[in-house]
């Protein structure tokens, strides 16, 4: 199986610097809405268990690749509206989402640095970091610990990155050919 | 690693102080929530702003099922259609024995001045989908608010007891399973006629009569029914079989492990039961003996 279709391929090297179409914010709101649908969807038990947290992925994404066009309340109530939705306790989500954020801005200039094969251990650990979160307030709140499973969402959404990179940039690509003169 | 920008260029309070502000938020909702139980009506108006989203993340598992019943073959149908007539002969004989036996037992009630037992009202529902918190053991139903039903009544399917409602919605309930963690079902053996208390465990499938003497009259198969005292759930409904019973003199009580009897993991429809038994307040002075369900907290 080739990946030639991922721009830029899996690599060390940090990918060179595309030049994009302007992002206008309707778009931002609707992969965001997009995401949330996603992560609403009713699934079977088993797929459940390994379902990323496509919020949170996209959330990082327009926070390191377009800096300050997402802020910390679309995120805040992004959160709040998994935390209805989900039947959790009511700011779990808006809390690991609000971490999440304050790393995803910390590092993203950092993480720009990286080729995509050290931006998914990057993007992994601030989703590990925001699932531990989550999982030390509910074993505050009196849960039991789930299991070793229950990590098993951050690492797919992790390996999912590049795949999300490439999708949210189909229509931030220019339509001509910039090569074709 | 943040570099502050030069002060001339105005970018808002910095990104610790954001920070830091959302997150004492978040904390405050967490303890308002976990704590003191407030902010109902905030959750239920996002619920209704996101029930549309949600109504849309479940349509694609629902055609997946209509187009699975679609090619339902002949034969199939055949068999369950025999299948159904079966059990409804069966269940009509018994109706009429119930009839019977209710007009009778309504009389005797009459003759031992005993309060009447209210026939109950019940909403049947759909179970929609089981809840993506890894946490807890929840299912949300197609049924709420604007369907009356109210946060705390029980749920049955054909075989037992499958929950209690936790948390009504406009137009969704949410439905928390027997065998979720700390979720008490008031039972009764039917073998020894004792009451006790099943609590799910949480990790499994399976539910623990707590509170058991060691020389407590259980057995294996032993089947407990709901003992109706807590008048949340009706009298009589199957709940569990007990499955393992560990007595250890070493402890005060035996470890009795029990099997949901409904299928708590794989029913799809469900009725949910309205509590309409009004039973008198506890005595002001003498602490509460009866243990009681858990209604809605949380």
């Amino acid at each position: 199986m080739s990946f030639n279709w991922l721009r830029p391929p899996i690599s060390g090297r940090a990918p060179p610097q595309e030049i994009l179409r302007p992002v206008r914010a309707g778009y931002i709101a609707l992969t965001l809405l997009s995401a949330l649908v996603l992560n609403l969807l009713a699934l079977p038990e088993l797929f459940n268990q390994v379902k990323p947290d496509l919020i949170a992925l996209t959330l990082i994404y327009w926070v390191v690749y377009h800096p300050r066009r997402v802020g910390f309340l679309p995120a805040w109530f992004l959160g709040l509206t998994m935390d209805v939705a989900d039947g959790s306790l009511f700011g779990q989500h808006a809390l690991a989402y609000a971490v999440l954020m304050y790393l995803a801005i910390l590092l993203h200039r950092r993480i720009l640095m990286f080729g995509m094969r050290q931006q998914i251990v990057h993007v992994a650990a601030i989703l590990l970091l925001s699932q531990l979160i989550m999982l030390g307030v509910r074993m505050l709140a009196g849960s039991d610990f789930p299991g070793p499973l229950y990590f098993i969402p951050s690492f797919v959404g992790a390996a999912l990155w590049p795949l999300l990179f490439n999708v949210i940039r189909i229509p931030l690509r220019p339509r001509t050919d910039p090569d074709a003169v | 690693m943040e570099y502050s920008p030069p002060p001339f260029f105005k970018r808002g309070p910095s990104l610790l102080t954001r920070f830091t502000f959302f997150s004492i938020l978040s904390a405050v909702l967490l303890v308002a929530d976990a704590r003191l139980n407030y902010l109902q009506l905030f959750r239920q108006s996002i619920a209704t702003v996101v029930y549309p989203v949600q109504r849309m993340g479940s349509l694609p598992g629902e055609a997946a099922g209509r187009i699975g019943e679609f090619f339902v073959t002949q034969s199939r149908l055949q068999r369950e259609n025999d299948q159904l007539k079966h059990q409804e002969l069966r269940n009509s004989a018994a109706l009429q024995v119930l009839k019977s036996l209710e007009s009778e037992n309504k009389h005797l009630r009459e003759l031992l001045a005993m309060r009447e037992r209210i026939a109950r009202d019940f909403i049947p529902a759909e179970i929609l989908y089981g809840h993506r918190d890894p946490f807890t053991r929840r299912v949300v139903v197609d049924r709420g608010i604007q369907h009356g039903v109210h946060a705390g009544w029980a749920v049955v399917d054909e075989n037992g007891v499958v929950g209690q409602v936790t948390r009504a919605f406009p137009w969704l309930a949410e439905v928390t399973l027997i065998t979720d963690k700390e979720q008490a079902v008031p039972i009764q053996a039917v073998r020894s006629g004792l009451r006790g208390v099943t609590f799910g465990i949480g990790y499994d499938g399976t539910l623990e009569l707590r509170f058991m003497p060691v020389n407590a009259d259980i057995q294996n198969g032993d089947l407990l029914v709901t003992s109706g005292i807590d008048g949340t759930y009706p009298a009589g409904l199957p709940v569990a079989v007990v499955s393992n019973v560990e007595r250890n003199a070493a402890y005060a009580f035996a470890r009795i492990t029990c099997t949901p009897a409904a299928g708590v993991n794989s029913a799809t429809h469900v009725l949910i039961v309205a509590a309409t038994e009004q039973l008198p307040e506890n005595p002001a002075l003498e602490a509460p003996t009866a243990p009681k369900t858990r209604k809605a907290k949380r």
